[in-house]
């Protein structure tokens, strides 16, 4: 990691490292887990109530 | 030759709502509320378009060149980028930039210029027709659309050698930059009973090498559509990754490809990884098996996706060490390209809980798998794939790839400026500039010519072969002494 580390970090840039610190409380099981627990509530809230017509009504016409 | 890495990416959205539900009136209705916001009403120019053109010397005459349609909404930007209607989605297409870091910095510009137009066209519409975008990949029913990468390369390279150096990562890659997927959309891959792919799109993917992006999809793309000198140029078209919500995996998409390139180019295919004996369901199966315990075989041996990773990654480290790589980015750009690889690399052999800050699959994973625990979920739960979907939404209200605590690259104000300013060091930077400069004035645009209506006289093309050239050093004082488009024409032809 030392190598990312030495990156120069201009004012509009972050590195890999540096903006994970700040999304990632910890590297430690329990932090990952209340982590995991909390982003869980959100979803909870957020997700679309109707999953199964929202999932349905989805139909994209092929691209590329 | 080492050519310089001009990259783009174009990025076609899924959308639902609008009128009717019908997916192309509300792709129309995206691309002109945001056209209309600003001075950007104009349209692209087809002159110099060729996607039928093949890159082997023998053409498929069975294959079907794709379609130009040039009655649907169609726009260049400030930014110059083209924002239009590609099908049956809004698609944008980044201007053309030098480094993969500006690769993400104009491909999360691209997700900020898309909401933009969807929050205008939602005021415009009543709340049940609202329009949703997601940058996704297929629609979890067997349609697949989504992202292309594009890389200059030097033609001085037989195209074959393209072929036999690149699969190997192609087919690999997607341990990487993979969106991950919740359920089958083949009859192969449920077979398989596979609920979880790691690549949202290696499932459709039928040819090793072919000139179609609708049917029969190859891994290796060979439209040859320069749109510089096709003597010496060749834009490699690739179209068998992901589009991404974790800008890690942009970063490594388009970092890891251009150094590989720049290898092949200065080195050739020598000491590369073997290609599989059978590559595309050598993709299929990787992308189906999450452990990463799959190995294909090849003429040396079995190889899983890790070990093709992890070889390339030694070869280009190596590569890196002794040869100039300034025609990728600068030196400590790809260390950071390097580091970071070596990190998800690390990580994936042995802890992956390190790696839903960079890697979409598993961090999409991480929350279909928490929510099944949390609520007693069997996997073909429609709320999954709702989850899979909604991770991809690209309104910040509802976006669950916003929330997964993915590294941010790319601080807000630079999104911000990179919607409306263009790319200095490349020609993107004269494109975006006469927009913004000479709106009125601007008939058409495209990727290597601009036309202007100097009010006196016939239109005036001005073309813009080289992508190296109309950069902010050789441009900007030209630009500074014209006052309006009649100037700049008298400027570029004295």
């Amino acid at each position: 990691m030392s190598e990312q580390e030495r990156i120069q970090k201009s004012s509009t840039e972050r590195t890999p490292d540096q903006a994970s610190d700040t999304a990632a409380p910890g590297s430690n099981t329990a932090d990952l887990a209340n982590e995991l627990d909390s982003l869980l509530d959100e979803i909870d809230a957020v997700l679309e109530e109707n999953a199964e017509e929202f999932v349905r009504n989805y139909v994209q016409k092929g691209g590329e | 030759m080492m050519i310089p890495k001009v990259l783009g990416i174009e990025t076609e959205y899924g959308i639902s709502g609008g009128p009717d539900n019908d997916p192309v009136t509300a792709s129309g209705l995206v691309v002109n509320a945001y056209a209309q916001q600003g001075t950007t009403r104009l349209h692209w120019d087809f002159t110099h378009e060729s996607p039928g053109n093949d890159a082997r010397t023998t053409t498929d005459q069975h294959a079907r060149p794709p379609a130009i349609e040039r009655e649907l909404a169609n726009t260049v930007l400030t930014n110059g980028a083209r924002l239009y209607v590609d099908h049956a989605h809004p698609e944008y297409s980044s201007p053309e930039v030098r480094t993969p870091r500006q690769g993400v910095l104009y491909d999360v510009a691209g997700e900020e210029i898309m909401r933009r137009a969807m929050l205008a066209v939602n005021e415009t519409l009543p709340p049940e027709l609202a329009v949703r975008l997601f940058k996704n990949n297929s629609d979890g029913k067997g349609n697949a659309y989504g992202m292309h990468e594009n890389y200059l390369t030097s033609r001085e390279v037989p195209f074959d050698d393209l072929v036999q150096g690149l699969i190997g990562h192609f087919i690999s890659r997607c341990i990487v930059t993979g969106a991950g997927k919740v359920g089958a959309e083949t009859d192969e891959t449920r077979g398989y009973g596979a609920p979880y792919s790691i690549s949202a799109r290696a499932e459709f993917f039928e040819e090793i090498v072919g000139l179609e992006t609708t049917l029969k999809r190859p891994i290796i793309n060979t439209r040859d559509e320069p749109h510089c000198d096709p003597r010496t140029l060749r834009r490699l078209h690739v179209i068998n990754g992901d589009a991404n919500m974790s800008q890690v995996a942009t970063l490594l998409k388009l970092g890891v490809t251009s150094l590989l390139l720049a290898r092949i180019e200065e080195r050739g295919i020598a000491g590369l990884p073997p290609v599989p004996i059978r590559p595309v369901s050598a993709f299929r199966a990787f992308s189906r098996d999450p452990l990463l315990a799959t190995a294909v075989d090849t003429d040396h041996g079995r190889w899983t996706a890790l070990n093709y990773q992890e070889a390339l990654l030694e070869d280009l480290r190596h590569f890196h060490a002794v040869s100039d790589t300034a025609s990728c980015a600068p030196r400590h750009e790809v260390d950071e390209i390097l580091s970071v690889w070596e990190f998800i690399l690390d990580g994936l052999r042995t802890n992956r809980d390190t790696l839903h800050t960079h890697v979409d699959w598993i961090a999409k994973l991480r929350i279909v798998e928490g929510f099944q625990e949390r609520h007693g979920l069997a996997w073909d739960d429609p709320r999954l794939k709702a989850i899979d979907l909604q991770y991809h939404d690209i309104d910040r209200a509802r976006s669950l790839g916003y929330r997964a605590g993915l590294t941010s690259l790319v601080a807000p104000e630079a999104a911000e400026n990179a919607v409306l300013s263009p790319p200095k060091d490349t020609r993107a930077y004269f494109r975006g500039e006469i927009i913004r400069r000479f709106p009125d004035a601007v008939v058409t645009a495209n990727w290597d010519s601009i036309v202007l209506d100097t009010g006196e006289g016939p239109y005036k093309r001005l073309t813009m072969a080289d992508p190296l050239r109309g950069t902010k050093v050789l441009a900007e004082s030209l630009l500074s002494g014209c006052s309006s488009a009649a100037d700049v024409v008298v400027a570029m032809t004295d």
